[in-house]
């Protein structure tokens, strides 16, 4: 078994790496420190985030892939030496839900069915054939009990599971953080008088930890979330489709960032020429109608690909490029805004008096530059990241649904949805596939938008009273 | 808030009154009334050429409006032509290389004449072209920038005129075809058999292209086809090069279809380009219907021509009904005068969902079934055979099925290097793959059981294709019990061994075998069908590389060889086995022609060849169906494709739609078909009564709202003020 | 003012030819001629020698930027970038693949576009506007909190579901409007009525926010306390003073949309199988009509840069601080 990143995978992992590394430079300066603390003062800010983490969590373990190799043939096992790997990279998130890729039904099954959803044709002995709804595979309720009792007995057993490992993890959390015993500190925080809401916290996390705990104790036994149209289990889609969507949502500001930082401070304080340049480069991109341009990028890149098949070995490292290049491409396309709101501020800020007397002391124009120009930025860059964090979001499914989204064979929302249309003009109408799409994005995109409204209202100067 | 029970009364009041309409329905009101009939176009025609249309959304209209001069008897089968415009069938003449007449099976046959005689009266809808002047000259043949200006469509075109069909009609559309310009597909094809047409077409190509540059009209009148000759007004006698009896169905496909002279060139006026009034978009036919609107974006609207000539239901003996599977209530017409519908009105549904939905609202009458319709529609009966569901049975819809004289297959790219090529162990590798390619659960899975697995190029219901064990692919199937059954995995397996590849892990490198498969699969519904792809190879032990990518790329490369394995399909032309086992014949191999050839698999057999040109001009003998038979096994055993399936294709169709009859090969049977009106009118109110409750509560609600709303102000506005005293 | 409009417009035209290269860069990248041709010509046996023909009659058989063989200034101008993008100027979009003249296909489809786009704009700011006045109204309460926390949720769905759970909902079970489709004239009026309900509700979350935060920046102002003071009645403080003083930046933000309401909404046209714009041009990226997406794309620049103009003027005529220069 050996560890193999891929493309987004290290964009991930330097990301978080670079984020720590922010965060501690942050942490030492108090002011910084006093503003993150008033956004984490709001509940509803705290209840978000941890909500974030949660699906963060989710697609940082759907980030480490792993190949495994292939025994060695006993024909052949002296004369090769070199190592097979086994066809496809699977990641930690795979592992742990190893038990639903190999519990594949045969076609479509509702939540918690033990039947098919639609019938199927049985030639029994007698050469007659029937239409009968042919019980899945994989789904055993236990003989004697009934298929609610089963679940209830069950469900109970892993709500009960998921507090208690939540209890523990809020324990341990709760004595390393701070001075004092530890009854004093849970005292307090029944009180809900500690300085940051870390009751709400506390009671997030437990009923996040809870239902994910007992969906996917569950999903041993039932498919909690129903089956797609080859018998794929929709939870682990679901599960799957967080990596994408979160990865989207964030590597594409990470692209966009240094572009539009370096762009919009350059034409906002040089000014001349620069900025005509610039200021024409960003008008132009602008005013080509967004989805034409994103749909003719990612057709090139299409095309590329379709040129060079040996980029890539396995299927997924496919669909990895095809993501990398989405979100280049999303980056490219969507760097404009922000640029132009820089330059704008750039340009206020570089009129502000201890600025123009820099300049006339003759202090270089890149200390200027980092140590008046982009502190004073900072808030405004916070805000646009996790403005577009959920437009982004919602943005793939969109996209998907032109034909230009992610590649088919990835797990993501928008393939979902798109994939939910058809099913929802059966009759039955089969809903658990735009229905799970629905529930994952919408906490997601939510968790998002509030955070986001509260960092606005914190950050903003405006709002300052 | 006796203010808000009279509201609640005028609301009951309305309801009552719409009780008796339709809210939702997609058509103007008061046109279901009429003998019209509604149906819809998924993909919008590009052109409706002749010479160009070549594929089923334009032959759906093209069809209605051009006549060839022979066509496919609506009821008959096996598929039969009779004639259309003619009298009779052609008149078949054996020439020598000196032009005169042999016996037919004369070793001496260099050349095949066809004498076509056109029946009288048979006149061209009407159109402003046919309108002359006293000189003969076309009245509207020099339109000025005035005329122009007045005129948007067809329509605006004050005098109209119709003229009689004639026989150089005929010839003016096969040099219509010649002319490069034009892009007939076919043009590459005819230039091997019709006798002159290839130097006619560089010819009379290279004049258009003068005449182009010099902004003048082309008119072809002058030019003449050496082996297309017009004997008089309704004689037309065409020479083929060799015996080609296929050619008789050519001449009921509409490259075929006669182009009036006075159209071609009323049409070439650049004025009348510039706002999209072409022969692309404005058919001129004798055909049973007209276009009368063509708004490609939204709806396009045939009408009754009324100077259609004489035609009748075609009238079946009870032996031919019986053999075709006719009922009864398809002969009731028997006899009587086409058509029977006015005016047909496509509306544009890009998508199956609304399509479907509006169908079971009455307001299509006719829809095919989605694969995620099918459940809803179609029930299996005791007896194994399909049947409409409860529901839909209630609803009086009736279903057809028919197999398409197509074949959908997997290929292997028989230059590549590994499954290419002709050895033992290539051929194993083939075979092996071969079988576990599970057919039969694709269909069941993709295809809800529409489909059946082909056991070779050659679909159902055309000669060469047998039943029962003779029929029977002997490679991937074992026959047992009466039925074919799929052979065992370990057979694969075994196959797979003694190629060299045991287990799917190659015994000379000692890496697992990996093959690429090319696929234009990208849309939503794609990737089940990918992981099912992948899956049958993972049996083996293969790993499979989906190379997935637009179909002008696929098409590119497969032209190329640079292919492993693709999956691919094709449509018959006419109902004969040339035109399937020609997709495996050595000379139409891709990369040996530049990319023109069919054969995209180059598969290359030399036994398989010698026989191919044998069978090509047989008539359908006993001995041309053993020597297929004999191509058939070579093939099967070679496996240049792993044969996939025929599909078999299910039509729905409203109670109030009579006459339907599933017919593959016939584009032009729309005037065979009968609307009762009434019974229309009757059902749609019946299944598209509005549910007013929700409006109702949502109305009270809003009132509700409001009230609360008012009092909530109030208080405010109380407190407001009062805080302000303070 | 005049010369400032006239010097704004000279400026737009370096933009449009950038617009031009990136277009002509993008899709000749993606799709040779060749692959142009066959997809215009249909899959069943496209031989070598129509493609060839094909190419020579679209004048597709020119090199793209640099003609060697041509003398003089023809070595630019006799190649397929210029030949394609100089009639664009003069808004002659010319013939689509399919030999139907684009100008006037874009005149056919503008109307059923705006007969989505306009409804939806004007419902939409209407109730917008009214909603947040209502929210400014009980500003504090327990239904501006309520609302605030619903706007966000409505802002945190993807308009996907919006429209498929109306269409199933509206259509398939209540029967209340068609399905899809359109007709011209009044008879367009059931079509559009279900996708301008989704368009104003979808929008309805950020709407109601923007246009509620703007109400609130003047009710915090020192003249509307001093009319509160005055005696007068909320209602009337709102519209007479906090509406009236919010309607400049209200106007500016949605000026510069109003140009690009012309182009339709992809998403709703080819949901709902109105023949406009929007499902124009995601018919001709599908099929690669390259003619048809430069004209849009030009179209879609010409657009927002007279959206720009737009803005800028209304800020002289409603905003007197404001001075063009």
């Amino acid at each position: 078994m050996t560890i193999t990143l891929l493309w987004t995978d290290m964009m991930v992992w330097l990301l978080v790496a670079a984020l720590a590394v922010w965060g501690w430079i942050l942490s030492r300066s108090p002011q910084i420190r006093k503003q993150w603390h008033s956004i984490f003062k709001s509940g509803i800010a705290m209840a978000s985030a941890i909500v974030l983490l949660f699906y963060l969590f989710f697609a940082l373990l759907d980030s480490v892939h792993m190949r495994f190799t292939v025994e060695t043939h006993p024909g052949g096992g002296e004369t090769s030496k070199s190592i097979h790997y086994e066809g496809d990279m699977v990641s930690l998130l795979d592992l742990l839900f190893k038990h639903t890729l190999s519990h594949t039904e045969r076609t479509y099954s509702a939540p918690f069915a033990t039947h098919e959803y639609a019938k199927s044709i049985v030639v029994d002995k007698n050469n007659v054939s029937r239409q009968v709804y042919l019980p899945l595979k994989y789904v055993h309720v236990p003989k004697g009990e009934s298929v609610a009792g089963d679940i209830v007995k069950k469900s109970l057993f892993a709500l009960f599971a998921g507090l208690l490992v939540s209890l523990l993890l809020i324990a341990v959390h709760l004595a390393l953080k701070g001075r004092g015993t530890f009854v004093s500190k849970l005292n307090v925080l029944r009180r809900g008088e500690t300085a940051l809401p870390w009751r709400t916290a506390y009671v997030t996390f437990t009923l996040m930890l809870m239902t994910f705990v007992w969906m996917y104790l569950l999903s041993y036994h039932y498919h909690v979330l129903g089956t797609d149209k080859v018998g794929g289990d929709v939870f682990y889609q679901s599960v799957k489709s967080i990596r994408t969507g979160v990865l989207i949502g964030i590597l594409t500001t990470l692209v966009m960032l240094p572009v539009s930082i370096t762009l919009g401070i350059s034409a906002g304080f040089f000014g001349g020429r620069i900025d005509d340049v610039i200021q024409y480069i960003y008008t132009t991109l602008n005013s080509i109608p967004g989805v034409l341009l994103i749909a003719g990028a990612v057709l090139v890149t299409q095309v590329m690909m379709d040129n060079h098949p040996q980029w890539f070995e396995t299927t997924l490292e496919r669909s990895d490029l095809r993501l990398l290049f989405l979100i280049l491409i999303l980056g490219m396309t969507s760097w404009t805004g922000l640029c132009r709101l820089l330059r704008a501020e750039t340009l206020k800020i570089s009129r502000v008096e201890f600025v123009t007397a820099a300049r006339a002391f003759g202090v270089s124009k890149w200390k200027i530059i980092f140590r008046h120009i982009m502190p004073n930025l900072m808030h405004i860059i916070l805000i646009s990241v996790v403005l577009d964090f959920s437009a982004l979001v919602l943005a793939e499914a969109v996209l998907s649904y032109v034909g230009v989204g992610v590649d088919p064979t990835m797990y993501s929302w928008g393939n979902m949805i798109n994939q939910a249309r058809l099913e929802m003009a059966r009759e039955p109408m089969v809903w658990w596939s735009l229905f799970s799409a629905f529930i994952f994005m919408f906490i997601l995109v939510l968790a998002a938008n509030l955070f986001s409204d509260r960092v606005q209202t914190v950050l903003d100067p405006r709002n300052e009273e | 808030m006796n203010r808000i029970f009279h509201t609640f009364l005028l609301l009951i009041g309305l309801t009552v009154m719409l009780q008796s309409a339709v809210w939702n329905s997609p058509h103007q009101s008061g046109e279901a009334k009429k003998n019209i009939l509604f149906a819809a176009f998924s993909l919008p025609p590009k052109r409706l050429d002749p010479v160009i249309s070549y594929s089923a959304n334009e032959w759906a209209f093209i069809g209605q409006i051009y006549e060839p001069p022979l066509q496919y008897n609506y009821l008959k089968r096996p598929y039969t032509l009779e004639p259309l415009t003619l009298t009779q069938m052609p008149i078949v003449h054996y020439l020598d290389a000196n032009h005169t007449e042999v016996d037919e099976n004369s070793s001496r046959v260099a050349y095949t004449a066809y004498k076509l005689i056109l029946k009288k009266h048979i006149r061209y809808q009407n159109h402003p072209a046919f309108v002359k002047d006293k000189k003969g000259r076309l009245f509207y043949g020099r339109l000025d920038e005035e005329a122009l200006s007045s005129i948007d469509s067809l329509a605006d075109f004050k005098k109209q005129a119709t003229r009689t069909l004639k026989a150089e009609d005929y010839a003016y559309a096969i040099k219509r075809m010649a002319v490069r310009q034009n892009h007939s597909p076919v043009l590459d094809t005819m230039m091997a058999y019709i006798v002159g047409l290839k130097s006619f077409s560089k010819h009379i190509s290279h004049i258009a292209r003068e005449k182009e540059k010099k902004g003048e009209i082309l008119d072809l009148r002058s030019y003449h086809i050496k082996g297309v000759k017009v004997l008089d007004d309704r004689t037309l006698v065409i020479t083929i090069k060799g015996r080609y009896p296929q050619f008789l169905y050519w001449l009921s496909m509409n490259f075929f279809a006669p182009v009036p002279w006075e159209a071609d060139l009323f049409y070439q006026q650049k004025g009348l380009m510039a706002k999209n009034i072409t022969l692309n978009w404005y058919p001129v036919g004798t055909g049973a219907y007209y276009l009368a609107q063509n708004d490609p974006n939204r709806v396009i609207r045939l009408k009754a021509n009324p100077n259609f000539h004489k035609e009748y239901y075609p009238v079946l003996s009870d032996g031919e009904a019986k053999a075709a599977g006719i009922s009864s209530a398809l002969r009731r017409d028997a006899g009587k005068k086409l058509p029977f519908i006015n005016e047909v009105i496509y509306s544009l549904e890009k998508e199956n969902i609304p399509l479907w939905n509006k169908f079971l609202q009455g307001y299509y009458d006719a829809s095919g079934i989605s694969s995620e319709a099918f459940d809803q529609a179609v029930q299996i009966s005791s007896s194994g055979t399909m049947g409409l569901s409860d529901t839909m049975r209630k609803k009086g819809i009736v279903l057809k099925s028919s197999v398409q004289p197509s074949i959908f297959y997997m290929a292997f790219n028989m230059v590549d290097p590994v499954v290419g090529g002709y050895s033992e162990s290539a051929k194993k590798l083939r075979q092996a793959i071969s079988i576990a390619q599970d057919e039969e659960e694709y269909i069941s899975i993709f295809l809800n059981e529409r489909g059946i697995p082909a056991q070779g190029p050659i679909p159902p219901g055309i000669f060469g294709c047998e039943p029962g064990e003779a029929g029977t692919n002997k490679v991937v199937y074992d026959w047992i019990n009466g039925k074919r059954v799929r052979k065992p995995l370990s057979v694969a397996k075994k196959l797979l061994a003694e190629a060299g590849y045991p287990d799917g892990i190659s015994l000379k490198t000692g890496k697992q075998l990996k093959l690429f498969y090319d696929s234009t699969a990208t849309g939503p519904d794609d990737r089940a069908l990918m992981d099912w792809r992948r899956k049958q190879f993972a049996k083996l032990g293969i790993q499979l590389v989906i190379r997935a990518t637009d179909y002008n790329r696929f098409q590119a490369k497969i032209r190329k060889g640079k292919t492993q394995l693709f999956s691919w399909g094709w449509n018959a032309d006419y109902p004969d086995p040339e035109n399937f086992l020609f997709l495996l014949y050595g000379g139409n191999a891709s990369v040996d022609t530049n990319g023109a050839g069919i054969n995209s698999a180059n598969y290359k057999n030399p036994e398989f060849d010698k026989l191919f040109n044998e069978i090509k001009t047989m008539k359908n003998t006993p001995e041309r169906l053993e020597k297929i038979q004999k191509m058939l096994n070579i093939a099967r055993e070679d496996a240049p494709w792993v044969w996939g399936f025929h599909p078999k294709s299910l039509a729905l169709s409203q109670a109030w739609f009579g006459n339907v009859e599933p017919n593959a090969m016939a584009n032009n049977t729309l005037k065979y078909k009968k609307i009762n009106a009434a019974l229309r009118v009757k059902k749609q109110q019946e299944w598209n009564q509005p549910v007013i409750l929700p409006l109702i509560l949502l109305f009270v609600s809003v009132i509700l709202l409001g009230w609360l709303l008012y009092r909530a102000y109030s208080s405010r506005q109380k407190t407001v003020i009062l805080r302000e005293e303070k | 003012m005049l010369a400032y409009i006239i010097r704004r417009l000279l400026y737009a035209v370096p933009i449009l030819i950038g617009v031009n290269l990136i277009t002509f860069m993008l899709f000749f990248m993606i799709n040779t001629p060749d692959d142009m041709a066959r997809a215009q010509l249909g899959a069943k046996q496209t031989t070598p020698q129509m493609i060839e023909a094909w190419k020579v009659e679209k004048g597709y058989d020119k090199p793209l930027f640099f003609n060697p063989e041509a003398s003089g200034i023809e070595k630019i101008e006799d190649t397929l970038f210029m030949q394609e993008s100089l009639k664009l100027f003069a808004f002659d979009f010319g013939v689509s693949d399919a030999n139907r003249d684009i100008a006037e296909d874009i005149k056919e489809r503008m109307g059923p576009s705006l007969a989505i786009a306009l409804p939806t704009f004007f419902i939409a700011l209407v109730t917008n506007i009214s909603l947040a006045l209502l929210l400014v109204l009980f500003r504090g309460s327990a239904l501006d909190m309520g609302m605030m926390v619903i706007a966000v949720m409505i802002m945190s769905v993807s308009g996907l579901f919006y429209i498929i759970a109306g269409q199933v909902l509206f259509s398939k079970i209540w029967h209340w409007v068609p399905i899809s489709g359109y007709e011209p004239g009044w008879g367009a009026v059931k079509f559009v009525i279900l996708p301008v309900l989704i368009g104003v509700f979808a929008g309805l979350g950020a709407g109601m926010r923007w246009y509620r935060s703007i109400f609130l920046e003047q009710v915090n102002q020192d003249y509307v306390r001093t009319a509160r003071a005055k005696g007068l009645s909320e209602i009337a403080v709102l519209f007479k003073h906090v509406l009236k003083n919010g309607m400049l930046p209200i106007l500016t933000g949605i000026v510069v949309v109003i140009p690009s309401l012309f182009m339709g909404s992809l998403i709703m046209e080819s949901f709902f199988g109105i023949p406009g714009l929007g499902s124009y041009t995601i018919d001709a990226i599908n099929a690669q009509d390259f003619a048809i997406v430069k004209a849009m794309v030009f179209l879609g620049s010409v657009l927002y840069i007279a959206g720009l103009i737009l803005t800028d003027i209304s800020y002289t005529l409603f905003d007197p601080r404001v001075k063009l220069s």
